[in-house]
């Protein structure tokens, strides 16, 4: 079953119509309308047109060859591998895969690109259509969609010198490395469907999240393996033409998307109240001031001369690949959000945390399979588990710590058989490799008492040792209660059902 | 975006002259008044030529863009040795250090 | 028969049979070479030392056991082909210095055949012209006569084949720049099937186009070369995955069952009555060898030209952009990096070049694409079905390989008179098809005999066919035997003809 159906079969929230009205933001009288551009590099051993290594950073310029950095008479072949990520990319978001799809040249000079084009799909890219299903911060779910993904070729990085801070204004020079040159890399185009910044953070998680699961890019953000302009504009609450759009560029960061939109929101309603006109430009975000600023003022229209390139002959996507891909893919970060969030009822912050850890989710599944608690399992998975994976380093999955056992353990617990503090203590001992928690409890005669008996007998021993606190107690300080009952546990070494002994003490003292 | 679909019938073609300017800043060849001129004339001249082909009736004709019918011509992706750095940078019309330098970049130019 | 007047098959043949040393041959060469390319100017750079090193690891591997198909054979490498560690120029001030780190597929298959690259030959700037005289650093003349060009782009090649510095020259043909020269210089020059010849390491004019093939004196030389360089190459994606049958086995001596198209629209009347004569004796001849002559009609053969000159510029534009200044070849420096690209491509082209470039840039713009590049590629698709059409009733072609002899440089200063030099040949390249010529008779100018080619051309991936008719028709004519070198070339400083 497709993972996209199984998301419907959830019958999760359905996605509200507009924002949400992040603070301050987009107040009542305005929206806002963005789309959003990303750049994504997929993860390849080589890259996209030869055989370098598609390896981040590295010694300058030792990552070229003849193909990509474009000496004479050098031709480009296409890698198999970046075809079929882009394939499942596009049934990640239900795209359409067209049949027939072709590379294109899109001809500009930027020292930086070897070629001085650089080859792209112009009007036959290998997805069209298709949706990001997303969520916000309160579990609203949410969609985007998608104009299309198309496959073309990273540019080498540039160094800006001279100008003090790295910027290219001011800049007297630029160093070139090549080594990122040719790197595939899917450009995500999204329709303008986005409306305050929240809405668009969720959007290049829910990218992220997928991409990453798909195992078809790294997503680092700060390796510049995934880098987004957003079009913001604004228009009157109920408007149906758009506003002039501002293109944003230089964001580095979620966060800084997130600053950057909610900043440019702000601007563009400034400017319109005050009776002014928004123009089209690129304005840069810049991090430090936290405001945008003009990069690029007259915008010209690019005369990109696409042709489709002689060099690389068409990709006929055959039904049985396409197939393929969608049998191997996993649940999807939406399917499975919704059922963690509306089916097992996790907390949207436990079920966000499980979707971004896969092989965790998968665990997780396991152990709900087990023992059909979804709610004890996300406390042990999330709770004692995760911390012992962080202080050992070794993760939950990997551990010794087997579905089965987690499933016993809540067994154990359910029925009564052990108290929550001897639970806590066989996570230890299960994670140290002691095996099954029933054999431990069993060995060890762990198994909880309510022999009625065995506890009035450690009721009487607790309060014949300690006269002082009964006294207390009788004179009206009940708050003694814990730490007799505590003393009771002690001596039961665990074992005395905690109810049951808060039920006899109170008897015995009143 | 799509302004390369613009329809524009070609018997319109014979009479536009060549913005010779424009499309040298394109291709990024600077020209002398001189070459203007003459480019100007001699590309003039050679679109009379080739307008001929506005004579075909094309409309239910496929384009050929290559004459090989290959597809999915694909590589393995499979790691393959570099070129090394000295010779890589033994060919740069000028380097710094691990790099290759070049003047300025103005913003406009991307 | 001196050493250098030898064929590369015979060249081979002695060479693995130990009755003359590639050294010997390549020495022999070498010294041809020196004694009368000063006035020739077929190449660009000689390669005394890679050429001698590469004959010695030859006679090493002969004296191993080993038979390679090319032993010894002397070739001249057009200056489009990279070489690792020569200078490869294209005939261009933009790559003036540029030392190829690699070598591209053909050129190495050459080389591991056996084969001796002598010098790196001249050729119109980016293969862009049909004289050679776009060159922007020689000036190469034809060894029949001085005082003509020796056709183009691969003029170098042809030139050095027509007056024995090599016996296999490698050409690239994007509109007739293989056959045209082969014709002027009276040789053989063969274009295969677009897609049969890897392009790896070709430098490129237009893609779609481009296609290396071998200039020889004879034709068993072109099948010879033919079959070592052709065939399947991961790196270029164009190259033709499909199974190669070996050409230089298959050549026979008539031309018996073969039904040959004259087309209709090349009546050769119209270009003058000496020149009528030999072709109308080449079909005759043609006959003679038990061909059946058919006419055929190739009603959008004559928009071919106007087709080309849209197709090849728009590929070129872009092509050459990487000739930019950044990362090898010329730069002139500007204040920024725009003023940079527009200085060194200013600087670094010649006059054809731009031109190319300009119109192409132009055919692609925003608003002009459809009317010129997407129409241009219509009316291919109708020319290939032309010859589609041609090829039900008839096994080959044969016409002109160019629209006059070789002329007298500088004859032609206005472009489009020196593209017309190519009507008979693009065609064929947009239809993809293997295409040759091979030498038909002379016209004599002046006194002196002028050679001219016979073009035949086969359906695509039918070079077996092609080699052999014109294996045939050489082996009844001979007419390469009446090449006469051009006196001035006998008069050598430093002794006669090896
Ligand atoms: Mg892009
Ligand atoms: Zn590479």
């Amino acid at each position: 079953m497709s993972n996209i159906e199984s998301a419907h079969a959830v019958g999760g929230p359905q996605p509200s119509a507009g924002g949400r009205g992040a603070e301050g933001a987009a107040p009542s009288k305005w929206e806002a309308v963005i789309g959003i551009e990303c750049h994504v590099e997929l993860k390849t051993n080589s890259k996209m047109f030869c055989g370098c290594a598609n390896e981040f950073g590295g010694e300058p310029n030792t990552k070229v060859c003849p193909v990509c950095l474009a000496l004479p008479g050098a031709l480009p072949v296409a890698n198999r591998v970046a075809i079929e990520h882009m394939i499942a990319a596009g049934l990640a978001f239900d795209a359409q895969i067209p049949e027939f799809s072709k590379f294109d040249r899109k001809n500009y000079f930027y020292p930086d690109m070897p070629k001085d084009y650089q080859i792209s799909q112009f009007d036959m890219p290998l997805t069209q259509g298709g949706v990001v299903r997303y969520w916000l911060e309160d579990g609203t779910m949410k969609e985007c969609r998608l104009t299309r993904i198309h496959l073309e070729e990273d540019t080498g990085k540039s160094t800006h010198s001279g100008s003090g801070d790295g910027r290219i204004a001011g800049s007297s020079h630029s160093l070139i490395d090549f080594n990122r040159a040719g790197v595939p890399l899917m450009e995500c185009v999204s329709e303008p469907e986005i409306h305050n910044a929240d809405e668009a953070v969720g959007y290049l998680e829910a990218l992220k999240r997928t991409f990453v699961q798909l195992g078809v890019s790294d997503v680092k953000m700060e390796e510049g393996s995934l880098r987004c302009d957003a079009n913001v504009s604004i228009r009157p609450v109920g408007a149906k033409e758009l506003g002039t759009k501002a293109e944003i560029k230089n964001m580095n960061s979620f966060r800084s998307v997130h600053r950057a939109i909610e900043s440019e929101i702000a601007r563009q309603i400034e400017i319109v109240e005050s009776g002014g006109r928004v123009v089209q430009e690129t304005r840069g975000w810049d991090e430090v001031t936290g405001t945008t600023h003009t990069m690029r003022s007259k915008e010209q229209a690019h005369d990109y001369r696409y042709f489709p390139d002689p060099d690389l002959v068409p990709v006929e996507v055959d039904r049985a690949t396409v197939e393929r891909i969608r049998k191997d893919m996993p649940e999807l970060p939406p399917a499975r959000f919704a059922r963690y969030h509306c089916e097992f009822k996790l907390s949207v912050a436990q079920a966000t945390q499980l979707v971004e850890n896969a092989p965790l989710a998968e665990y997780f599944d396991a152990c709900v399979n087990a023992s059909k608690n979804a709610q004890q399992s996300v406390n042990f998975v999330l709770g004692d588990l995760s911390r012992l994976a962080n202080e050992s380093d070794t993760p939950v999955y990997e551990s010794p710590v087997k579905p089965q056992h987690v499933a016993e353990l809540i067994t154990l617990v359910e029925s009564n058989t052990i108290n929550s503090k001897i639970a806590k203590e066989l996570v230890g001992r299960m994670w140290k490799g002691e095996g099954a928690p029933k054999s431990i409890v069993e060995k060890e005669g762990l198994a909880q008492t309510s022999d009625p008996g065995a506890i009035d007998g450690f009721i009487d021993g607790v309060l014949a040792a300690n006269e002082k606190s009964v006294a207390d107690y009788k004179g009206g300080k009940t708050n003694v209660m814990g730490f007799l009952v505590g003393q009771v546990m002690k001596a039961s070494r665990g074992k005395a059902n905690p109810a049951l002994v808060q039920e006899r003490m109170k008897e015995k003292l009143t | 975006m799509n302004s390369q679909s613009t329809k524009r019938s070609i018997l319109s073609l014979s009479s536009d002259k060549i913005d010779i300017r424009y499309v040298a800043k394109l291709a990024r060849i600077a020209l002398t008044d001189d070459e203007v001129q003459r480019f100007g004339q001699q590309l003039g001249d050679l679109l009379e030529h080739v307008n001929v082909i506005s004579k075909l009736d094309t409309d239910s004709i496929p384009a050929t863009a290559q004459v090989v019918e290959s597809r999915n011509v694909e590589r393995e992706d499979e790691v393959r040795p570099c070129l090394d750095r000295k010779t890589v940078l033994s060919m740069a019309p000028q380097a710094q250090g691990s790099f290759f330098r070049v003047p300025r970049i103005i913003a406009e130019d991307g | 028969m001196s050493t250098v007047e030898r064929s590369g098959v015979d060249v081979a043949r002695a060479v693995n049979a130990r009755e003359i040393s590639a050294r010997e041959v390549t020495d022999a060469t070498l010294g041809q070479i020196d004694a009368v390319d000063e006035r020739l100017g077929a190449y660009l750079t000689r390669l005394h030392d890679m050429a001698r090193a590469a004959a010695d690891r030859v006679d090493a591997r002969i004296a191993g056991g080993e038979k390679l198909a090319m032993a010894g054979v002397p070739v001249a490498v057009k200056d489009n082909m990279c070489l690792a560690g020569t200078r490869t120029t294209c005939g261009s001030k933009i790559l003036e210095n540029w030392i190829a780190p690699y070598t591209g597929t053909a050129v190495q298959r050459i080389l591991d055949a056996g084969g001796i690259p002598v010098g790196k030959s001249n050729m119109d700037e980016f293969a862009m012209g049909s004289s050679c005289e776009n060159s922007a650093l020689l000036q190469t003349r034809n060894p029949l006569d001085l005082s003509r060009v020796p056709g183009g782009s691969s003029g170098g090649s042809a030139a050095a084949v027509s007056a024995h510095l090599a016996a296999v020259g490698l050409g690239s043909d994007t509109g007739g720049s293989i056959r045209e020269p082969g014709a002027f210089c009276g040789v053989v020059g063969f274009k295969p099937t677009y897609g049969r010849v890897s392009r790896y390491g070709l430098i490129a004019f237009a893609s779609s186009l481009d296609q290396i093939g071998p200039l020889t004196r004879t034709v068993e030389d072109a099948a010879l070369a033919y079959d070592v360089m052709a065939g399947y190459d991961p790196m270029d994606s164009t190259s033709i995955d499909r199974p190669l049958e070996p050409t230089f086995s298959a050549l026979r001596d008539d031309l018996r069952g073969k039904r040959i198209g004259i087309v209709k629209e090349f009546e050769t009347g119209k270009l003058g009555a000496a020149i009528d004569a030999v072709y109308k004796q080449a079909y005759r001849d043609l006959e003679k060898l038990g061909a059946e002559l058919i006419e055929v009609s190739l009603p959008t053969a004559d928009y071919g030209l106007a087709t080309y000159y849209l197709i090849a510029p728009a590929e070129c534009s872009s092509n050459l952009a990487r000739f930019d200044g950044v990362r090898y070849g010329l730069r002139v420096e500007g204040n920024d990096v725009g003023e940079m690209y527009e200085a060194t491509r200013a600087a670094g082209f010649g006059p054809e070049v731009k031109r190319r470039i300009l119109i192409g840039t132009y055919a692609l713009s925003s608003g002009y694409y459809d009317a010129y590049y997407v129409k241009a590629q219509k009316v291919r698709t109708l020319i290939g079905d032309d010859f589609k059409k041609a090829f039900a009733t008839c096994d080959l072609i044969a016409c002109p390989a160019a629209s006059s002899p070789a002329f007298v440089s500088g004859a032609k200063s206005d472009p489009y008179s020196m593209y017309l030099m190519d009507y008979y040949t693009i065609p064929m390249s947009l239809a993809g098809l293997p295409a040759l010529s091979v030498p038909c008779g002379s016209v004599s100018v002046e006194g002196k005999s002028v050679p001219m080619g016979l073009q035949l051309c086969a359906p695509i991936f039918a070079e077996r066919e092609l080699l052999s008719a014109a294996h045939a028709y050489e082996k009844a004519t001979m007419h390469y035997k009446n090449n006469k070198l051009d006196v001035s070339l006998h008069r050598a400083p430093t002794g006669n003809l090896v």
